[in-house]
């Protein structure tokens, strides 16, 4: 079973939950997590484990062979994303631009457009006493998530098909996120119970019934705006998983990259109440 | 006009709430934009009307007619998002993985597949609070191209504010340092970086300056919660440091953001003031006489 931990807003809780979980779940249970936060992955910060593996994530991308190239242009016109340009006497590609759909490659009459592969990014895998957990990382001045996120998943299924599997998700409604979801059987999103955490938690609702998921709610940060998030979710029939209390301790102890629920008993019963949730979608 | 761009890396560090607070303290004078299009709040505290609407367009998916489609399975062989499935008597596209690339469109030899437009959100423009202008925008569910939808934005916010002969231009930006974030920074005069004193605040502070620093825009920074964590305000403060980076606001640990938020208030108006409201006062001033002297 594939986990999806997610939020529109920003800073609401998904690595601070996703990581005491996974410490919670491992106790008795083959589990893992995997960090697809990969523009700003953090849970490697709060999880103290030794790294075994680590894999550069590439994408394929088109480089020019000057010797048979006849310069007809063809690659420049099949391109939709303007990431090549055919000049009188060469061709120019755009790597940042280039979507790696193969087109300008395969539609080449001469085959001067060879796709290789350029690094993204990196796949690193720790591990702990207890369970493993991967990070995707996207280099600086890399514009797309997406494919990194995709290698990650792919990389965490192929060396831990049987483990249930908890993916930290990036925050937003557009394509990370979606990579991140599309094929997990259950999405948990974390808001907080402010105007912010509503309105994007209205944003993330759409976007997972679009999806066709099945989805539930962490409500963070209880008690510290209004009680406009609990009405939405009791209007909508949105289970509500948990709700975290408004807490600065719980904050002092996340500001330090520390576990929360060996330290706090109210925060480990929102971690109890989410693992048991979890064990009863089977 | 100077533009301002206020960005975090990491979400909820009370980036909109402040770049609110700006845009409330300036508004007679600046245009603001929100370029967090994936969960835009900005309209929430400032009042927005949304008095203009208009349909953004932004990438295709391609569309199989099933009755010209003869299941030869050349669409599929070339797809590299596996956007395409086979049916029993033809081939589908699943417009959500579908990239928008013409690939299947031109080899399919039964002419059976088109491309078509989409719309990937709305764009808006508002009058706000003391007598502001707002441009912003709505992203489609499960719509793509977020970073068009961004530029497009600044580029409405930017136009306005030459038209209407504006000083400033104060643009909310995203998370993250992906095709968002490097939409919003460009052409950018100042950037306000808005962090946290948190473990988590100052890497994600220490990535995203690192891709401030290749557009060559200077740099300012607020530490918010700084007494959260001493500790890590110094080291924050000392990194801010090596780097040149001036702190222009030190604000502690405060539920006034919640509680402003609950009122659809921005900080300086909820309670003028509190010792935060007066900071955020002093922060937007600092900026204003850094920015005289950016070109």
């Amino acid at each position: 079973m594939t986990i999806t931990i997610a939020s529109g807003k920003g800073g609401t809780g998904k690595t601070t939950v996703s990581s005491n979980l996974t410490y919670y779940l491992s106790q008795y249970k083959n589990v893992v997590l995997a960090d697809l936060d990969v523009e700003e992955p953090n849970s490697s910060l709060f999880i103290k484990a030794k790294k075994v593996n680590s894999k550069i994530a590439n994408t394929m991308k088109p480089t020019w062979i000057e010797d048979d190239c006849k310069l007809c242009g063809k690659c420049a016109e099949v391109c939709n994303f303007n990431a090549i340009l055919a000049l009188p006497k060469g061709i120019l590609t755009f790597p940042e631009l280039c979507h790696s759909c193969y087109a300008c490659s395969e539609l080449c009459p001469t085959d001067s457009l060879p796709m290789k592969p350029s690094k993204i990014g990196e796949i690193t895998e720790y591990k702990t006493d207890k369970f493993s957990f991967v990070e995707g990382r996207l280099d600086l001045g890399q514009e797309m998530a997406v494919p990194l996120i995709a290698q990650t998943i792919e990389y965490v299924n192929d060396r831990f098909p049987d483990a249930l599997k908890l993916w930290d998700a990036p925050p937003g409604t557009s394509c990370p996120v979606i990579e991140a979801s599309k094929n997990s059987d259950f999405v948990i999103l974390i808001t907080e119970s402010t105007p912010f955490g509503l309105n994007d938690l209205t944003l993330a609702v759409e976007t997972m019934r679009v999806l066709n998921k099945k989805f539930g709610v962490i409500i963070n940060r209880y008690g510290i705006g209004d009680n406009k998030v609990e009405e939405y979710c009791q209007k909508e029939n949105i289970p509500i998983i948990t709700k975290i209390k408004n807490d600065k301790e719980v904050a002092k102890l996340y500001s330090q990259g520390e576990l929360i629920y060996p330290k706090i008993e109210h925060f480990k019963n929102s971690i109890e109440e989410i693992a048991k949730f979890i064990e009863d979608l089977r | 006009m100077k533009e301002i761009v206020v960005i975090s890396g990491k979400g909820g560090t009370g980036k909109t709430s402040i770049s609110a607070s700006f845009a409330y303290l300036e508004a007679k004078n600046a245009v603001v934009c929100d370029c967090d299009v994936d969960a835009a709040n900005m309209h929430l505290l400032l009042d927005a009307d949304f008095s203009h609407k208009e349909d953004f367009f932004s990438g295709e998916v391609a569309v199989i007619d099933e009755d010209k489609c003869t299941n030869c399975g050349d669409c599929y062989n070339v797809c590299r998002f596996d956007a395409i499935t086979k049916k029993e008597n033809y081939h589908e596209v699943n417009p959500i993985d579908c990239e928008g690339c013409w690939y299947c469109s031109r080899v399919c030899k039964h002419d059976a597949i088109t491309m078509q437009t989409q719309k990937a959100g709305d764009l808006f423009i508002s009058n706000i609070k003391n007598g502001g202008i707002m441009a912003h925008a709505k992203l489609g569910f499960a719509a793509e191209n977020s970073g068009k939808l961004v530029a497009h934005v600044k580029k409405t916010g930017r136009s306005i504010a030459v038209k209407e002969n504006k000083e400033y231009v104060i643009t909310d930006g995203s998370p993250g340092i992906g095709c968002p974030v490097i939409s919003s920074l460009s052409g950018a005069n100042l950037v306000v970086l808005v962090t946290e004193a948190t473990i988590s605040g100052l890497h994600d502070l220490q990535r995203v300056y690192k891709l401030v620093k290749t557009f060559k825009i200077p740099a300012v920074c607020i530490i918010n919660k700084y007494d959260l964590n001493i500790d890590m305000a110094n080291k924050i403060e000392n990194y801010l440091n090596e780097e040149d980076i001036k702190v222009i606001a030190k604000l502690s640990y405060d539920e006034t953001f919640a509680k402003a938020m609950s009122e659809a208030k921005t900080i300086v108006e909820y309670n003028e003031n509190s010792n935060i409201a007066q900071q955020i006062k002093n922060a937007w001033q600092n900026i204003k006489d850094i920015i005289k002297e950016t070109k």
